[in-house]
């Protein structure tokens, strides 16, 4: 739970989950919902007010030191240091988690850092620019730039905090392929908060939270299948006649027609295969993540 | 190793910093050269000849040199604060080294970037034909040393209370100017009324001063007031404890939002 001083809710209430290793989560939520400070929190950036958690068995108040060197977290807003190049703010990175010693220039750093840094930026292709300025890059570069960054210590937890905000549609899908690559090859626990819905669709488990609380929980299929009606629409020249049969084949009807058929648990085949009414109109209603995400929020504001 | 390694990084980030920012270059040696340029020598060629034998150039020259080196290392400090709005400290705050290392790197830094101001301005000195000799000179530099690193632990406590890099431009003048005068850079403060020289003692300019007054006259000159060991000793505990309470508040302030 996190309560901001002179707030007068709190941010975060009472929130609670659990991450599998190597899982894809998403968190998501509207603006304000409390997402930044859940992973300021878990981060370590900020003291919870009261409550705990631990990541990957290291306890975020106690042992905050252990937490940071096994996450690496690519913030909200840009934290790149603006007057140094692509590869000092890689390197600064670097020598603050201790896995390298410290060097005045790139030449001079150890023969294993460079490797992993023309590594990492090829695998995100900025190889050609690491040595420029950070001042000359594109927002798209400066976000894959962070990416590499927080890939060098080689993290348990990767925690994105809205990462594709303010970028362009191209410019988010490579950073997106660049990313599952990421996680293919390095097998990295992501953690990523957004508010885009079609990135939470990949992800394995997804929790959405409104107004500091836990709304949803589960997979996007779950989170689908509970939370939005999936119904079959039918209609027919002879209303009576599909009205009585479909009466007859419990199925439940709601209102006139067009009849709204819902599915519980049976394939829109099967339903159809068992009416023998001819029918005039079939519409099959298979909600998308964004149908019942617009759902859930709509009903918490109310 | 490996926090000694990120202290040094994070002090060469600051010298980096400085060397690709001209205007701030320029900008830091315009007030050091007024001062000794146009106050030290007017005053020196006004009052020189009733001030005792005392040089009213050298004795501007010495205190604004301090005072320099001291200000800007404690003005370096509250980039932090810069840092903070940037969100560039974000990435420094959930790396794994100590908040004391981060401090102690940033203060290292600022004084790194403190000390070539002091070469220019030692350089001017030696244009007014103000004499310095080698073994001033290293004395000097030494005491400079100490004057860096001082200062910029008490950017620290003064940090530990600000919110924002407002804040701080707009309380910063009311930390510096009053220590203008009680550290006595321009104006003899041996003989002052009780309550100033209460405020005086008070002042933490005035032991870098002095320090540096004692290296450039040496103790037996009748300007110094208290002797090198005294001054070495209160700065060093000043130090300790500015460094340690500022660190602590300061991260605690960050963390209790």
């Amino acid at each position: 739970m996190k309560r901001y001083k002179k707030a007068e809710t709190n941010a975060v209430d009472g929130i609670s989950f659990q991450v599998k290793a190597g899982e894809f989560f998403v968190l998501l939520g509207p603006n304000g919902a409390g997402k930044t400070t859940t992973i300021s929190i878990l981060t370590t950036t900020l003291s919870p007010t009261s409550g705990g958690a631990t990541i990957d068995g290291s306890d975020i108040v106690r042992e905050a030191s252990a937490v940071r060197r096994k996450v690496g977290i690519i913030f909200q807003r840009p934290s790149l240091d603006q007057n140094l190049t692509a590869e000092e703010n890689v390197r600064f990175h670097a020598v603050l988690y201790g896995i390298f010693p410290y060097a005045p220039t790139y030449a001079l750093m150890a023969r294993g850092y460079r490797a992993k840094v023309e590594e990492l930026a090829k695998l995100l292709g900025i190889a050609r620019d690491i040595h420029k300025p950070v001042k000359t890059f594109s927002g798209g570069m400066r976000r894959k730039l962070e990416i590499m960054r927080s890939l060098l210590h080689d993290p348990k937890v990767l925690f994105l905090d809205e990462p594709t905000a303010g970028l362009d549609v191209p410019t988010r899908r490579t950073l997106w392929e660049h990313l599952s690559e990421v996680r293919r090859t390095s097998g990295t626990t992501v953690f990523l908060t957004t508010h885009y819905l079609e990135e939470a669709e990949e992800a394995d488990r997804i929790c959405i939270i409104d107004k500091g609380k836990v709304v949803s929980f589960g997979t996007p299929d779950d989170i689908k299948r509970d939370l939005v009606e999936e119904y079959v629409l039918v209609d027919a020249t002879d209303r009576s006649a599909l009205r009585d049969e479909l009466t007859r084949l419990g199925h439940a009807t709601s209102g006139g027609a067009p009849f709204k058929v819902q599915l519980d648990g049976h394939t829109v085949h099967s339903i159809l295969r068992s009416i023998e009414t001819p029918l005039s109109v079939v519409k099959t209603h298979t909600p998308t993540l964004e149908d019942a995400y617009l759902e859930i929020v709509s009903k918490t504001s109310e | 190793m490996s926090e000694a390694s990120a202290i040094l990084a994070l002090a060469h980030r600051d010298f980096i910093k400085l060397l690709r920012d001209r205007q701030r270059m320029v900008a830091d040696f315009a007030f050091p050269l007024i001062f000794i340029g146009i106050l030290g020598t007017s005053l020196q060629a006004g009052f020189g000849s009733q001030a005792g034998g005392l040089n009213l150039l050298d004795y501007v020259f010495t205190g604004v040199l301090a005072q320099t080196v001291w200000q800007s290392s404690a003005l370096g400090l509250i980039s932090l604060l810069a840092d903070r709005e940037q969100d560039f400290s974000q990435e420094i705050f959930v790396s794994p080294i100590s908040r004391y290392s981060i401090i102690l790197g940033k203060i290292l830094g600022e004084s790194l970037v403190a000390l070539p101001q002091a070469l220019g301005i030692i350089a001017f000195g030696f244009i007014l034909q103000i004499h310095m000799g080698p073994d001033q000179l290293v004395r000097m530099a030494l005491a400079m040393l100490v004057i860096a690193l001082f200062g910029g632990a008490f950017g620290v406590i003064v940090l530990a209370n600000l919110s924002s890099q407002r804040a701080a431009n707009q309380i910063f003048p009311f930390v510096m100017l009053p220590q203008f005068f009680l550290a006595g850079i321009f104006n003899p403060i041996q003989h002052l009324p009780l309550p100033l020289d209460i405020l005086s003692h008070l002042a933490p300019m005035r032991y870098a001063v002095d320090l540096l007054r004692d290296a450039f006259y040496g103790s037996s000159s009748g300007v110094v007031l208290s002797s090198a060991t005294t001054n070495l000793a209160i700065i060093g505990t000043l130090f300790v404890v500015f460094m340690v309470v500022g660190t602590f508040l300061f991260v605690r302030a960050e963390r209790n939002r």
